[in-house]
This record gives structure tokens, C-alpha cells and sequence, in this order.
């Protein structure tokens, strides 16, 4: 039992607390909010002058937004930061695989319709 | 019990509990199911022959019109009531793990009831757009949106029930804190449906 | 770590007697009850794939022979390949998985007992309706990679691609579950001191192969959900004239079918690379490159699909990429090869019959690994692709690759699952029938193909030169069906024999051989500590000469999970969902809901069902 309660003593050393999921929370509430401002000055009903000019970045800032949102939760609400790396990656190399196809699967049909099927 | 519980959890080659290598294995897995949706819905992407589309009015041959179908607000309250269920149920199991049935009792039902919430949402969604003219096999966008956010949508319903249950079980007293990993495996399940919309909400909603 | 629970856990239910009767069957959790479930069910299937098979060549054996209707010639080749692929391949190596890896990493059964049951109920009910379509007449017929258009509602109406694609989702659910099981199993049941790198190759090679499941299978099971939809509900996926693209389905298709072709050689390559070392008598030669050889052929698994898709007309960048990767792949895959001559060189050999099929396992594999290279050139692929030079090729490496190492593993572990020894003669005969009879069969078919002969076309015309290659090739089908016969000769023979096989037959390395033929219910007795890599043989090492046949203890106080039927409820469970999508039509939306129900029966018993 001693083995145990160490190990449950670190584990309550290594949980965060309630202050921080809050915390990680608000950070995510606000880039959803910055998500859907830039769409709206971008392509919504407040886009003004600098549109024009934001929408080339519109996308890749967009994916690194989700990008963080994504690995905020994984982190902090998934525990991935401070629980055993083998979690990580049995998360993570599925998901290296998945970006591969979805991007690979993007360019080659892209090229498909492109070329081949138009002949 | 209790010892035989944490006897069992200690026993492994890792040390980590088989049940949560499982979840985690699956995880994984369906990491790879939720890529093929979405390669399948950005293939398809403004190839559909006929409206109404996504981003763009449209008006039909036979003169109709037809305006955007996506709508930003609903699905951004959706959207924000997914993230703030992850972290009522990150708050549900850290008290579930102090032994605060009340704290855990109330986190969970929050989560639930967020999670209800979007379902809900969806269900209008998916019927608005309907009675705007998007059926299943109108067009490739209303394929391919239904499909993808489809099975998100029933994997929160899977969701749903799950953490139900454990709410149900927390209120009769079996979620002490040596099952919390119980708890655990349905929020890490919960988590990944929420990272899986982190994604489709930018891609499928914002993205033009 | 040395303090295992399972040892100090004081049970009343005392002492471990054997159960019998067909309920203790069906309730069964034990990994090696459930590994002989999936051989049996596999091996009938093989049986039946073989019989198609037989078949297929009595029409091919003449030209414009009408023993087969063309429609009826398209179920059967539909049906063999689909059939040897999900149902016999991969639950023979399942029944493997199932029976060896607990014991190899000395453990006393993998991690979720019953789910392993579930995932053989669910192989078997998915195998048996698959195969109910012959009843229907309605068998598939689209080929096993069931492309777009052939399997659109305009092309095919019937129930065939029906019964395909909700077979394949069936099967596809049971290996998910099976690879999330097995994954935990071997990264978390390993006995004390087994570390990665003391790990059996089989247990190696076969944990590569869960990870391939679980990373390719959710991409089959998308691309059939995307084809139910277009065939069930209207939508146009993969139909042109809705904007949709048949290009789409084979990149699916193949994102799983590629990796699939390793989850099927894998385990065969982890039982020649334990057969060899036994039978050399010296250990495994460069052990590391061969893990990180297996790694690295899995990784490329996924970079190379496209290679099944030259003929599409990629572009000269996607053909490049691909082809580059897939020549690539035989570098890792040569590293094996080179391995496995380095273990047997020098080694004292015996040429016992697990040995003759590993050493004709490594024979003709290099034929079909080479024949792979050459159409990995897309200008080479263009000619061949299409034509029965493929299918000599995967047959080089399908039969020749895997069944040859499956088969390879039967002889080497059936005295260890029966506790009895097969007969070596019989077993030798069975050896040369079966390689004189395969090479007969698919060696003339590289030379028909490079002529120009086509697949999956029910018959050819006189006077194209294809007559002799095809008699001498049905012929040898004929010697490859005795030599089975003989087999099954060598087990019903032995089968009436005493129950002698001592516990270590071949003087083996791996931890299965330490404990009595058949193994008791726990396994092992007392769970063991290893020190190294080929534990028993270390152990020898150590004693300074053979191991005492290990007697068979009451197991009192061992605790063991209960046997329970509730995965058989899911499994039927899931069928029924599965089915009453097909069958929407007739059953409706309560088909869908009473199905739903049983489902969610089975899993809410399971759940809270005391494990035990």
C-alpha cells in the first residue's frame, strides 16, 4: 500500500487545480471568440476595409487558432502534459497519420479533378 | 475490494491501467475515422453541381432563391457550450477523485446538460437547413455536412448516455474516488469529441 | 512488480476443473478457448475460399468453358478473395494472437476477456452472413476492393454489394475491438522483466499488426459508411453524376488496403521468426533490426496506397512519390529476409515439418517481394496491372507468404493447443504437395499475364497461347487441394491418438513451451521472471540442461474472470443494427430501434457484470 499512496500523492501534486481548468477555459473561450471576430471582419457583416487585406492569412490563422484549441484541451483537460508519455503517443502518431492523409488526400484529388478528369 | 482494486492497478508492465490504455488505443483509432470524414467533406468541397451552397446564395434555375446556409451564431453557442462541458467535466472528475460527490454531481450534470444542449442544437440545425432547401442528397455539400457533423453529433449522443449513466451511478454513491477512473475514461472520451469539433467548427463552418 | 495480485488473491471458487458441453463454449472468456473458436471457424472458411478457388480453375481450366455462368464466375472470385482476406488470413492469425501471445509474454489471458470473446462472435456472425448471400443468390460480386461505379445502385441493384459492405463493417468492428485488446495486452500484461526488446518476435511482429488495424480499419469503415449512404439513402459520393468521384473510393480503399496487406503478412513473418531460431538451434539473428525493420515496413505501409492506383493517371509527382515508397519498402523487407538466412547459417538445422514450411515461406516470399518491386515502376505497372501477373504476385505473398507461415505455425504450436503431436510424415507429405502444387498453380500465371491474359474475366478464347498455362495451372490447384486434404488427414488421424505432446516438443525458446500441453486454464501456475530475450532457453541456459516436464497443478486460489454470454448478446446486437440498415426497406425504422436496443442491452449487462 505504500507503493500506492505515493503514487496517489503525486498524483495530487501533478493534477491542476480548479483555477487553472478555468483559466485554460477562458483562454479557450476567447480564441473562439478571436475565430469567429476574424471571420466576421474578414467575410461577415463587419468586414471593412482591411478585409481584403486579412484574407490571404484568413485560413492559416484559422488552423493555428484550432491548432491551439486543440492541443490546450489535449494538455490540460486530457492530461496529456503530466500523464505518461506512452498516452501521447498513442494520440499523437494517429494523429500525425491522419493530418497526412487528410492533406494527401487534398492534393491528389485536387489534381484529379484538375487534370485528369478534365481530360 | 478497494485493494483488490488498487492491487489491480499497479499490477501492469507500465503501471497504467488497462482501461485507460484501451480508451487511449481508441482514441487513437478513431482519430483516423474522423480524418477520412473530413478528407471525404473537403474533397468534396465546392463541388457540388447544384445549390444551396455553404458560403455563397444561389438562386435555381427555376429562379428560387436560395441564401447561405451555414449560420455563424447558432453554432458558435454550440460550439462554446462543448468547450465549457470539457471543462465542467475536467471540474467533475477532479472531484471526483477528492470525493466530492457534490462537486462531482454537479460538474457531471453541468457537462450533461451542455451536451444535451448541443445535441439539441444540432437537431434544430440539421432541421432548419432542411426547411431551407438542404436536404441529405441535395448536393454533395449537404452529403458531406450531414455525414461528417452527423457522426460527431451521434458520437456526443453516445457521449451523452455514457456520462448519464455515471451521473446516475455517482448519485447512488459508485463513483467513490478509487473509481474514478470510471469518470476518467468518459471524459477523455468527451474530450476527444470536443477537439473532434475544434476542428470541424473552423473547417467546416468558417473556412470559406 | 515481482508481487502479482493474481498470485495472492485467496478465491473460494477452488481449483480449476475442465468445462465441457457447447454453453461453456459460447460463455467462454478464455484466450485459448476463444483462439481455437477462431481457428476452427477460420479454417472452414479457408476450406470454403479453397473449394471457390477450385472452382474458379476448373472454368479457367479450357477455353470458353461453360461450367461457370460469367455472373456466377464474378460471386466466386468476389467471394474468394473477400473471403480469404477477412475470413480466413486474418482470424487464423487471430487464432494465433489469441492463443500464443498471453502465453509468450507470460501472462495469464489478455487484458479484456470478454471482449475478446465479443470480437470472435461478432468474425463469426459477420463470416456466416456474408456468406448467407449465396443463399440469396445474391453473393457478392464487385471484387473484394468493391470499386466505384461497379457498386453503385445503377450498376449493381441487387442485394450483392449489400451483403459486402455490411459483411465488411461487421468484420472490420470485431478486429478494432481485437486490436484495442491485444494493443494493451502486450504493452501491459508482459510478465515481469519482459521488456520491449525481450519480447518473442511473434509478439513483436503481431503488435505492429494491431497497431496497422487500428490506424487503417476506421478508414474502410468510413469509406463503406460513404457507400451505404450512396447506396442506401441517395447521396453521390463516389457517383460522377452528381458531382461525386469513383477516384475517391480507391484512395480510401487503398489508405486501408495497403496496410491491410501487412496486417496479413505480419504475423506470418513473427511465426517464421520464431520457428527458425528453434529449429537452428541458435537464436535469432540481428533481433533489433528486425523489430525496427517491422516498424519501418509499417510506416511505409501508409505512404505507399497509391501504388494500387498507377493505372488512374496520378501525375508524374504522385506516381514518382509512390513508387519511390514502395521501392523503398524493400529495404526494410530484405533486411528481414537476409535475418532470417543469418539465423539458419551455420545453425544445426532440423527439418522438422514447421521448418519446411518456414524455409518455403522465406522460398516464396522473395519471389512474390521481387515481382512486387517490378510493378512498382509505374511504366512496368501499366503493363502488368490488371493482368494474371498480379495475381501471381499477391499469391506469392498471400499463399506463399502467409499461408505458408501460418501453416508453418500450426505444425510448430498444434501439439502446445492440442496436446497432441501431428504426424511427420503426413506432415512432410503435406509440405511438398502443397509447394509443388503452389508453384504449379501461380508460377505460369506471371507468364500468362505478362502475355496479356486479364483478370477476373471468366474465360478466354482459343489460340492465344493461354491453354497449356492454365491446364498445368489447374492441375496444381488440384495437387494444392490434396495436399489440405492431407492435412486434414494428419489431424483427424492424430485427433484419435492419446493426449501425450510433451510440454516442450522442440526444444523451444519462448515462454509457451514452460508450461503443460495443453496448458491449464491459468497458464502458468506461477507467473515467471525473465532475464532475457528467448526466456526458456535461458532458463536451460541456467539449469545447465532440459527444464522437468512441468506437472498439472489444482490452481487453487488462482483467480480467473467468470464466463459470461453477454458479449455474444452484443455481438448479435450488432449484427442486427448492421442488418437492419440493409433491410431498411422491409423492417423500417423499428428494425434499426429493436437492434439499437439489443445492442445497448448487451453492453449495459456487460458492464455491470462483475468480471470476476
Amino acid at each position: 500500500m505504500d507503493a500506492h499512496a505515493t503514487t496517489s500523492a503525486h498524483q495530487e501534486h501533478a493534477h491542476p487545480t480548479a483555477g487553472l481548468y478555468a483559466k485554460v477555459g477562458l483562454v479557450l473561450f476567447v480564441l473562439t471568440a478571436l475565430e469567429v471576430g476574424l471571420y466576421e471582419i474578414t467575410y461577415g457583416s463587419h468586414a471593412g476595409a482591411s478585409a481584403e487585406a486579412l484574407k490571404p492569412f484568413f485560413v492559416p490563422l484559422l488552423l493555428l487558432l484550432s491548432a491551439v484549441k486543440f492541443a490546450l484541451v489535449a494538455m490540460f483537460y486530457m492530461h496529456l502534459k503530466q500523464d505518461h508519455k506512452l498516452f501521447s503517443g498513442v494520440f499523437v502518431f494517429p494523429l500525425i497519420i491522419a493530418t497526412v492523409v487528410i492533406v494527401s488526400l487534398m492534393i491528389l484529388m485536387a489534381y484529379h479533378m484538375a487534370f485528369a478528369r478534365a481530360g | 475490494m478497494t485493494a483488490h482494486a488498487h492491487a489491480a492497478h499497479l499490477e501492469t508492465s507500465t503501471g497504467l491501467d488497462n482501461r485507460k490504455l484501451a480508451i487511449w488505443t481508441f482514441i487513437g483509432s478513431e482519430c483516423l475515422f474522423f480524418a477520412s470524414l473530413i478528407s471525404n467533406y473537403l474533397v468534396h468541397k465546392g463541388r457540388s453541381l447544384v445549390g444551396p451552397f455553404p458560403h455563397e446564395p444561389w438562386t435555381s434555375p427555376s429562379g428560387q432563391h436560395f441564401e447561405p446556409i451555414l449560420e455563424i451564431p447558432l453554432v458558435t453557442l454550440g460550439t462554446a457550450l462543448l468547450l465549457f462541458s470539457s471543462l465542467f467535466v475536467v471540474l467533475a472528475l477532479s472531484g471526483a477523485q477528492r470525493g466530492s460527490r457534490k462537486a462531482l454531481l454537479g460538474w457531471l450534470g453541468a457537462t450533461l446538460a451542455c451536451g444535451i444542449f448541443f445535441v439539441g442544437m444540432q437537431v434544430y440545425e440539421f432541421t432548419h437547413f432542411v426547411h431551407r432547401g438542404l436536404g441529405f442528397t441535395t448536393n454533395l455539400f449537404g452529403s458531406s455536412f450531414y455525414t461528417l457533423t452527423g457522426f460527431h453529433g451521434t458520437h456526443v449522443t453516445i457521449g451523452v448516455i455514457w456520462l448519464a449513466t455515471l451521473w446516475v451511478d455517482a448519485l447512488r454513491g459508485r463513483i467513490p474516488p478509487h473509481k474514478s477512473l470510471n469518470l476518467e475514461m468518459a471524459a477523455l472520451y468527451w474530450h476527444f469529441v470536443d477537439v473532434v469539433w475544434i476542428v470541424i467548427f473552423p473547417v467546416v463552418y468558417l473556412i470559406k | 512488480m515481482a508481487t502479482r495480485v493474481l498470485e495472492h488473491e485467496a478465491h473460494p471458487a477452488a481449483g480449476h476443473g475442465e468445462q465441457t458441453g457447447l454453453w461453456s463454449w459460447i460463455t467462454t472468456v478464455d484466450h485459448k478457448r476463444i483462439g481455437i473458436l477462431y481457428g476452427a471457424t477460420a479454417f472452414l472458411f479457408f476450406l470454403l475460399g479453397g473449394i471457390e478457388a477450385l472452382l474458379l480453375r476448373i472454368q479457367l481450366g479450357s477455353p470458353e468453358n461453360t461450367f461457370l455462368s460469367p455472373e456466377t464466375y464474378n460471386q466466386m472470385f468476389t467471394m474468394h478473395g473477400t473471403t480469404m482476406i477477412f475470413l480466413a488470413i486474418m482470424p487464423l492469425s487471430a487464432m494465433f494472437f489469441n492463443f500464443m501471445i498471453p502465453l509468450q509474454i507470460g501472462a495469464r489471458d489478455v487484458a479484456f476477456p470478454r471482449l475478446n470473446a465479443f470480437s470472435y462472435w461478432v468474425f463469426l456472425l459477420g463470416g456466416l452472413f456474408l456468406n448467407s448471400s449465396w443463399f440469396f443468390g445474391a453473393a457478392p460480386d464487385q471484387g473484394w476492393f468493391g470499386y466505384a461505379n461497379l457498386t453503385s445502385k445503377q450498376f449493381s441493384p441487387g442485394l450483392n454489394v449489400d451483403f459486402w459492405m455490411i459483411g465488411l463493417q461487421i468484420l472490420g468492428i470485431a478486429s478494432l475491438a481485437a486490436a484495442v485488446n491485444f494493443f494493451v495486452t502486450i504493452v501491459n500484461l508482459r510478465a515481469p522483466g519482459m521488456n520491449l526488446m525481450r519480447m518473442p518476435m511473434f509478439v513483436w511482429m503481431s503488435f505492429i499488426t494491431q497497431v496497422l488495424l487500428l490506424l487503417a480499419f476506421p478508414v474502410i469503415t468510413v469509406a463503406l459508411f460513404l457507400l451505404m449512404f450512396d447506396r442506401f439513402f441517395g447521396s453521390s459520393f463516389f457517383v460522377p453524376a452528381g458531382g461525386g468521384d469513383p477516384i475517391l473510393w480507391q484512395h480510401l480503399f487503398w489508405i486501408f488496403g495497403h496496410p491491410e496487406v501487412y496486417i496479413l503478412i505480419l504475423p506470418a513473418f513473427g511465426i517464421v521468426s520464431e520457428v527458425l531460431p528453434v529449429f537452428s538451434r541458435k537464436p535469432l539473428f540481428g533481433y533489433a533490426a528486425m523489430v525496427f525493420s517491422g516498424v519501418f515496413i509499417a510506416f511505409l505501409g501508409f505512404g505507399v496506397w497509391a501504388h494500387h492506383m498507377f493505372s488512374t493517371g496520378m501525375g508524374p509527382i504522385a506516381d514518382a512519390f509512390f513508387s519511390l515508397s514502395t521501392m523503398l519498402i524493400a529495404i526494410p523487407t530484405g533486411v528481414k529476409i537476409f535475418n532470417w538466412i543469418g539465423t539458419m547459417w551455420g545453425g544445426s538445422l532440423q527439418f522438422r515439418t514447421p521448418m519446411l514450411f518456414a524455409v518455403g515461406f522465406i522460398a516464396m516470399f522473395i519471389i512474390g517481394g521481387l515481382s512486387g518491386v517490378m510493378h512498382s515502376s509505374p511504366p512496368a505497372d501499366l503493363q502488368q496491372t490488371d493482368t494474371y501477373f498480379i495475381v501471381a504476385h499477391f499469391h506469392y505473398v498471400l499463399f506463399g507468404g502467409s499461408i505458408f507461415g501460418l501453416t508453418a505455425g500450426a505444425y510448430y504450436w498444434w501439439p502446445k493447443m492440442s496436446g497432441r503431436m501431428l504426424n511427420e510424415r503426413l506432415g512432410k507429405l503435406h509440405f511438398w504437395l502443397m509447394m509443388i502444387g503452389f508453384n504449379l498453380t501461380f508460377f505460369p500465371m506471371h507468364f500468362v499475364g505478362l502475355h496479356g491474359m486479364p483478370r477476373r474475366v471468366y474465360t478466354y478464347p482459343e489460340g492465344l497461347g493461354f491453354e497449356l498455362m492454365n491446364q498445368i495451372e489447374t492441375a496444381g490447384s488440384f495437387v494444392l487441394g490434396l495436399a489440405f486434404l492431407v492435412f486434414l488427414w494428419n489431424i483427424y488421424k492424430t485427433s484419435r491418438g492419446p493426449r501425450n505432446a510433451p510440454a516442450d516438443p522442440w526444444n523451444g525458446a519462448t515462454l509457451e513451451w514452460a508450461i503443460p500441453s495443453p496448458p491449464q486454464e491459468f497458464n502458468f501456475a506461477k507467473i515467471p521472471v525473465v532475464h532475457g530475450r528467448d526466456a526458456l532457453w535461458e532458463q536451460k541456459r541456467q539449469r545447465g540442461g532440459p527444464l522437468p516436464e512441468p506437472a498439472r497443478v489444482s490452481g487453487q486460489g488462482i483467480h480467473m474472470p467468470n464466463p459470461s454470454y453477454w458479449p455474444a448478446v452484443t455481438a448479435v446486437g450488432v449484427l442486427a443494427v448492421l442488418v437492419s440498415l440493409m433491410t431498411l426497406g422491409t423492417t423500417g425504422v423499428p428494425g434499426v430501434v429493436a437492434g439499437v436496443a439489443l445492442l445497448f442491452l448487451g453492453v449495459y449487462k456487460w458492464a455491470y457484470e462483475p468480471a470476476g
